[in-house]
This record gives C-alpha cells, structure tokens and sequence, in this order.
C-alpha cells in the first residue's frame, strides 16, 4: 500500500520569508539586512518591525511610552509581577521568573487577554456603527453576550490612574484625537451614566490609541507580550536580594480548609 | 477585601495544623480528608494521590486503572513530539532544566495535538455526548470564536490528527486497553464510531481524543484535563531533555540544508 503523509513535503523544507541567519554571517528581518538597514533602529522599532511588519518610529514611541506608564508597575503584590518575587524568594533564576511572569500576564482580569480583546471590541464596535447601530445598542449586546466589555472596569480599585498620564504622553508626541480613542472615551461615557458603572481601563485607551495606528488586535497582542517584564524583574531582584523564604510567608493558620472536617482513613 | 482582617488562602483541597514549634511549618496535612504523611504516603499509589488531588476522593479500582493506563501512554509522547523537542531544544543549548519543562508545557499546550485540543475535545463531549449525528453537525459547523481570545482557532476537528493517514497503532492499543482496565462506556463509544468520527473528522483519530474521552468518563471537567494531560506528558520531555543536553548540540538536528530564506 503506497500512502504518502502531508508531511512528507515538508521534510527539511522550511520555507519562509520571515528572516533568518546564514552561515556567511548575513541577517534578514523582513527582507531587510539587520546590519545595514536595521542597525539604527531602536530595540521598539526592530520589535514593532519584527512582529508587524511596521516601520513607524512614531508607533514605536507611543508603545514605549505605553511600555513605562502602563504595564510595568514594580510591585510584587500584583500577581504576574509576584511570581517573579517568588522566584526571587525561592533562589530561582531571573529567567525562569521572567519566562513565568510573561506566561502568567496572559491573563483575564488583566494583561494580555484585556489588551486583545479591547482592541478587538472598538474594531467591531467601530464597524457596527458605520453599519448604522448606536452606541448603546453595541455596548449593551456585548454585556448581555459576555457579561463584560473589555477595557472597562478594573480588579481592586475603580479609577485607573494611568489614564490621564497616558493620554498626556499621547498627545505629547501628536496621538489621541483618532476615531478609535474617541470611541474608546464615548463608551466610558455612555458606561458611566448607565446603571454598570465601570470606568474606561488603560487597556482601551492603548487599544484605542493603537487602532488608529492600525494596529490589529494581534499586532498589538504580539507587542504586548513582553511588556510586563520591567515590572518583574525589580521585584524578582528585591526578593533575591532579601532574605531568602522570606516574601510574605504564610502560617499554617492562613489556610481556611473549606472541605469536611472528618478525618477519612484509605481503603487498601 | 479588608485590610483589618487576616487575608487567607481558601481552599477545600488541602488542610494543615502547625508544629507545636512552629506555626509556618505543617505537623500533619490532609488532601480531601486524608492524612497524607499518615496514610497515603503508606498506602496509596502515586496515580491514586492524583485522581484524589483532582476529585478530592478514592478511585474505584476501574478508575485507578484507566487513570493509570493513561498515565503510561502519556508519559512520554516521543522525541519527535512538538512538545519533546522543544524540552530537548532546551538541553541541547544547556539551559536550565526547568526552561525544559516551561517549553514542553508550553508548546504542549497548544491546538495541535496539545493540551488546548483535549479541552475543545471534551467541550465536544459535552456538547455531542454520543450522539453521532451531533458529532457529525459539530465537526462539521465547528463553534466559532465569539470574542478575540489568546488561542488561535481550532485548524481541524478537535481529537484528531489533521496530518494523519490511519489511526496509529499506539493510539488503537491505547484505546483498547483504556477500555479494557477502565469500562468507560464513552471510550467504548469513540471504539465503536471511531471509523465513522474518522470520516466525519477527514483525518484518524489522535491521542488527544483518546484521552479526552478517558478523561470524559473519568468525569474530569475540562479545565482538570487540560491541567491532568499537561502533567502526564512531562516525564518524557524531562528525560529526553537530559539525554539531548548529554549528548550537545552537534550530535542534534539543526537543519541546516532545510531552511529556506524566500528572495
């Protein structure tokens, strides 16, 4: 019986025109030589170029800006940023915390699952609105189907203080008046007179400020990815710096044991 | 969330009283009412602790077999698994050997073949339970993405293997063992319409859909197997990690005549 596998094709076939080394010592990105026509980009630039295809030091900026303000605050109580500090505590590695901290900014209450989906929300809400829905009817839809809108309300406090410096640095380098950022504010607006009450996040207001770069939720997701990192590693560095086991321990009388009381003997 | 009262870690798994001279170290601790340093430590088999840390009870003896019989065909998915090599890519570059764990699961997590494929499998369960013409609509007219989310959409009819030609002898042992030792009416269900759910699916079935359907009568929610199915393919990417780290990078494929840069 002769039956051939997809994958034969692909056997030591890998072909692409993402980039590359070769074995002369040349480097493409994009079809761009990393030495020559890359080597003055700043580390954003290449990042943005590398995972969009973008070349825009004006992009490149606004998503640094966002980098500073935004995402890496250092404190360790903050639960991407606390795994590193227990890296830290248990004498891992700053890689290790690192790798754990990004995986874990994945998240739903925060981090990159907000992000996406932010950006993704004032796309399709821009695009139902060209189709002649309002405001309200969308926002609500999207509550009514997922309990939620990304980008509006926040875990612990209502207000988000990063806002306004955000917006300031925005409009400081000539961003913040494109259609999706006044989206982003008009649905705030509309959720803060209605009976939800949520605040606008800084996820909306960077997903609005990067939609009207035309960025794609993915672009902005594939951005995002590292850009908590700055915050963990302080906190990794301060832990390990610290007395090790020490990064708030906890007693055995810290754990409130919900199941039952009765004590069960295996049955052999 | 108060800040006068003592924040607390609430959990139905796990209990703990202190040593008398030390109230941050435990004298005795109790996983779902059983004292584990007193009695499972002695009595219970390693398979047994985890069916019990997932389900808070005892497996039946046909339980602990089909959990067992899982385990095995997990352990190691092989050096050519996605997941295996990217534990061994690690050791070839010497690098930590938890990175080589982080990458397994990590790449071991994903739609294909990955742990994210026995969810959507066992969220098919759920939905279809055995009704073959519910498989039939669902494989055919897949659930969509409502919101954006991290995961890419699923590529091929979840449980089964899009590069496949016929169902792999290891994955048909599996699945005749699992239902030998464990009696679990919807592996025996997936051994009956295996061969209908092929052609409904265009591609054989995958140890992924072998597993979801231990797992589905084992009663796992998804979330429990996609965390139980991430654990049991460790050992392999561990192993052959350590062994690819000993032997270095030359003696590891690079592909060097296989990579093509497009003009």
């Amino acid at each position: 019986m002769s039956v051939h596998s997809k994958l034969e094709k692909f056997e030591d076939n890998w072909r692409t025109s993402m980039g590359g080394w070769s074995l002369e010592g040349k480097v493409v990105l994009r079809g761009n030589d990393v030495f020559k026509e890359l080597n003055n980009s700043s580390w954003m630039e290449y990042l943005l170029f590398a995972s969009t295809g973008k070349k825009s030091p004006q992009i490149a900026r606004l998503m640094e800006g966002m980098w500073v303000i935004c995402t890496s605050f250092p404190d360790p109580r903050i639960w991407n940023n606390r795994v590193s500090a227990l890296a830290g505590t248990a004498r891992s590695t700053g890689a290790l915390a690192a790798a754990a901290s990004v995986a874990v900014t994945e998240a739903t209450i925060y981090g990159l699952k907000p992000i996406k989906g932010a950006t993704d929300f004032l796309y399709r809400a821009d695009k139902r609105l060209a189709e002649g829905e309002d405001l309200e009817q969308i926002v609500r839809a999207e509550l009514k189907q997922y309990r939620s809108v990304y980008g509006y309300g926040r875990p612990l406090v209502t207000a988000d203080e990063r806002v306004e410096p955000m917006m300031n640095f925005a409009r400081s380098i000539g961003c913040g008046e494109g259609k999706y950022i006044k989206l982003a504010f008009a649905v705030a607006e509309y959720l803060a007179a209605s009976r939800f009450k949520y605040q606008i996040n800084i996820a909306a207001v960077c997903a609005g400020l990067l939609a009207d770069e035309e960025l794609s939720p993915m672009d902005f997701y594939h951005m995002a990815t590292l850009a908590f990192t700055a915050g963990a590693m302080p906190c990794f560095i301060d832990a390990s710096n610290q007395q090790e086991g020490c990064f708030f321990p906890l007693r055995t009388a810290r754990l409130n044991y919900t199941g039952g009381e009765a004590v069960k003997h295996w049955r052999v | 969330m108060s800040n006068n009262q003592t924040e607390q870690i609430t959990t139905e798994i796990w209990r703990e009283t202190p040593e008398s001279d030390n109230p941050f170290a435990a004298a005795s601790c109790f996983c779902g009412g059983y004292d584990v340093y007193g009695d499972l430590l002695k009595n219970a088999s390693y398979i047994d602790y985890l069916y019990l840390l997932f389900k808070q009870q005892q497996p039946t003896p046909e339980q602990s077999a089909l959990l067992e019989g899982l385990a095995v065909a997990l352990a190691n998915p092989g050096p050519r698994d996605h997941s295996v090599r990217a534990a061994m890519s690690a050791g070839v570059g010497g690098s930590t050997h938890a990175s080589a764990l982080i990458a397994a699961l990590s790449v071991g997590a994903g739609n294909l073949g990955g742990s994210r494929e026995v969810v959507h499998t066992m969220e098919y369960w759920q939905q279809c339970g055995t009704s073959l013409e519910a498989w039939q609509q669902l494989i055919k007219e897949p659930p969509q993405l409502g919101r954006e989310d991290v995961w890419l959409p699923m590529e091929h009819a979840p449980g089964f293997d899009p590069n496949g030609v016929s169902c792999p002898t290891p994955v048909k042992q599996t699945l005749a063992h699992l239902i030998d030792v464990g009696k679990g009416s919807h592996l025996q269900w997936l051994n009956d319409n295996r061969t209908a759910l092929e052609e409904f699916a265009g591609c054989p079935l995958a140890f992924s859909g072998v597993a979801a359907a231990a797992l589905q009568d084992l009663e796992f929610l998804p979330e429990q197997a996609e965390m139980l199915f991430l654990l049991l393919r460790l050992p392999g990417a561990a192993v052959h990690s350590l062994e690819q780290e000993r032997l270095g990078w030359r003696k590891y494929p690079f592909f060097a005549n296989g990579f093509k840069l497009n003009p």
